[in-house]
Parts: C-alpha cells; structure tokens; sequence
C-alpha cells in the first residue's frame, strides 16, 4: 500500500462526535452514524460544477487555498463551522443552512472523509438532506489551464427530502455555482462560467431506506427551534 | 499531470460467477477501465462478481464512488458483489463508507467464491 494513503483518509468512526466548542451547532451531528449512497433513499445522481482558472495558479495551490478558507467561499444563508483544529481527514463541521422559512434553520454537518494535494471528499451524516460524497477538487486539462470542481454523488435521504429535490436541486446549482464564482473571484478570475453536468446514475428509489425520516435534519431542527425556551428555561 | 493507472483483470473460475483482479491506482480516472472490466465480466448467466484487490497500491474517495456506481449496475443485473485481498486500512475505509453493507468483504478469493455461492 502506499505510505501516502493512510493520513489521507479519515479514521474509522460508528458514531460522529463533535469538538466541545461546536457543541451548540452540532446537535444534530453528534451520534449520528455516517451515510453513504447507499444508505440513501432516493435516486442516484452524479453532479459536476466546474470552472475553468487559467493557468496562473497551480491545481495544488487552489485545493490549499480552498481547504484553508472553506468557508469563506459560502454563499450567504449557510454557515460551515470549522473546529479549532481546522479541516483535515475524521474532522466534523457542523453546518447550518436558512430553511427559507423565516427564523427557521437546518442544522446538520459533515465528516471530513478523504484530503489529499488536489481533492478533498466530505460524506455526510444520517438526518443530511443528502446521503453519499461530496468533492473539491482542482486539476490541469489538456490545455494546461487549472479546472476546479465539485462534483456530487448522492440519494436524498429519506422521501420527504425526495419530495423535495426538484427544489433543492435548484438551490445547489446556485449554491455551488456561488461558491465556485467567489473562489475564482479570489484568485484574481472574474466572470467565469460555471459548466453543470448532472447523471441519473440509479433511477431506482431504496424504499427500504424510507425510515431514514427519523433522523430528518430539517424535521429534527425545527423540533429543536421550537422546544428551545423550554430547554432555556430549564437550565435556568 | 500523469494520470492514475489502475490494472483490471478477468477471470471467470466458475460459470456464474467471475474475478476482477483490480491493481495500481484506483481513482474515478479508471472508471471507464473498471466498466469494461466489469462488461467482460457478466457474460449472460453471471451472478457474482468478485473484486480482488490483491494488487491495489493506492484508493482515493474518486475510487470509492466508482464503485458505488459499479455496484448500481451489478444490482440493477441482480448480481452480487464480494470483495477481497483489501489491506486492513482499505478494510476500514470499506467499513467507514458502509461499503461494506452493500459488498461483503473476505479474506481471500477462496472465502470470496464460497460467499457468493451461499448467498
């Protein structure tokens, strides 16, 4: 095996935890197992959004950028939060994302699965809107210019997110797009074309996944907005 | 930037079942190998497959998603899939993704063969 892969690659873990400074955000992290494409419900997709930086900077030195400052890169109404020992393989960050309704939030996470030179892979927890990978990553094309990319492999996570995928399907291709224009805002590209290409890799819903709505993110966190005072008043 | 190379390949020790011997570096460049591997390997009839990772020197998350598609395609025929010859490191990313939920892993090709025959 190579000596270079085991560091790559995030420990085994059954159960997420979360740093102790994270704590409040990561409530609906914390005990969840992780949930692969497999562990998903709805169908398959593969998605790819790409942009095309030129050749000044280096694949290698966009992904180091990009680790570094994840989270600046995030559009508006969603929040990734980076534990004190920063992103590196078995990190969990908890996420928060405006629902759209107001005063409502989603909080779910990540797990920091795989970082290596040019890519870096986050899997999600069960509850997630999504179940399966998510890339960044950044590579030389033939013509020697550096393409940086996400690219998406996931199901829904449980029907009532199935329900909602024409919705949030839209929202990632905005959502991504957004973070892909301000990377390349920061490196000095500007009005640069965001290329999408989605597969249907499996058409085929796992209806023996539809219990996966226990754990739903969005249910779980409004449940979690709406017994708040109680919770205050009680540790009062 | 070179490219991964990764080494498929196939054996058929049985008539319903068959072996992709998979080698080098196994990242989401090698998908159309690993796909053309897997179309030799399911002639009409075949019910397993096999995915000896003996020779595997390195897997990048690339590769782990490659084969969430290959298994798509094998349950979609109504084929199993098994694996061996991981490294007690791929072991635990097999765990960790919760690959091995969907591709049941073996020690070796032997326990392999006699896995899919009992399923």
């Amino acid at each position: 095996m190579n000596a270079r892969d085991e560091s790559n690659w995030a420990s085994k873990v059954d159960r997420l935890e979360v740093s102790d400074e994270l704590t409040a955000a990561g409530f609906n992290v914390r005990g969840r197992r992780l949930a692969g494409a497999q562990q998903g419900f709805g169908k398959l997709w593969q998605r790819r959004y790409a942009i095309d930086l030129g050749s000044v900077i280096t694949p290698e030195q966009v992904v180091a950028d990009w680790k570094q400052r994840f989270p600046t890169y995030w559009p508006k109404g969603a929040t990734f939060h980076v534990a004190l020992t920063g992103l590196q393989p078995g990190a969990v960050a908890p996420i928060v994302i405006a629902s759209g309704a107001p005063g409502l939030t989603v909080s779910t996470g990540i797990l920091v699965l795989y970082m290596d030179d040019t890519s870096f892979t986050f899997m999600c927890p069960e509850g997630h809107m999504f179940a399966g990978w998510i890339t960044f990553g950044a590579e030389e094309d033939e013509a020697g210019s550096t393409v940086a990319d996400v690219k998406i492999m996931i199901r829904t996570s449980d029907p009532i997110y199935e329900l909602g995928w024409p919705v949030m399907k839209r929202k990632e291709d905005v959502f991504w797009s957004a973070t892909l224009v301000n990377l390349a805002r920061d490196h000095g590209v500007h009005d640069v074309q965001v290329v999408e290409t989605t597969t249907c890799v499996d058409r085929k819903r796992l209806w023996h996944n539809w219990s996966n709505v226990a754990n739903n993110s969005g249910l779980r966190s409004a449940w979690h907005s709406v017994t708040s005072p109680f919770r205050s008043s009680k540790a009062s | 930037m070179p490219v991964p190379v990764a080494t498929m390949g196939v054996r058929h020790p049985r008539t319903d079942v068959a072996v992709i011997d998979i080698g080098g570096e196994v990242t989401s460049h090698c998908e159309s190998v690993l796909m053309s591997a897997y179309e030799e390997a399911c002639p009409p009839g075949t019910r397993g497959i096999v995915l000896n990772f003996s020779s595997l020197d390195y897997m990048n998350s690339g590769g782990i998603g490659m084969l969430v598609t290959l298994l798509v395609r094998a349950n979609r025929n109504k084929q199993k899939l098994a694996a061996c010859g991981l490294t007690a490191h791929y072991t635990q990313i097999f765990e960790l993704t919760r690959l091995d939920e969907a591709i049941s892993l073996h020690d070796d090709e032997a326990a392999a063969l006699a896995g899919l025959a009992s399923r």
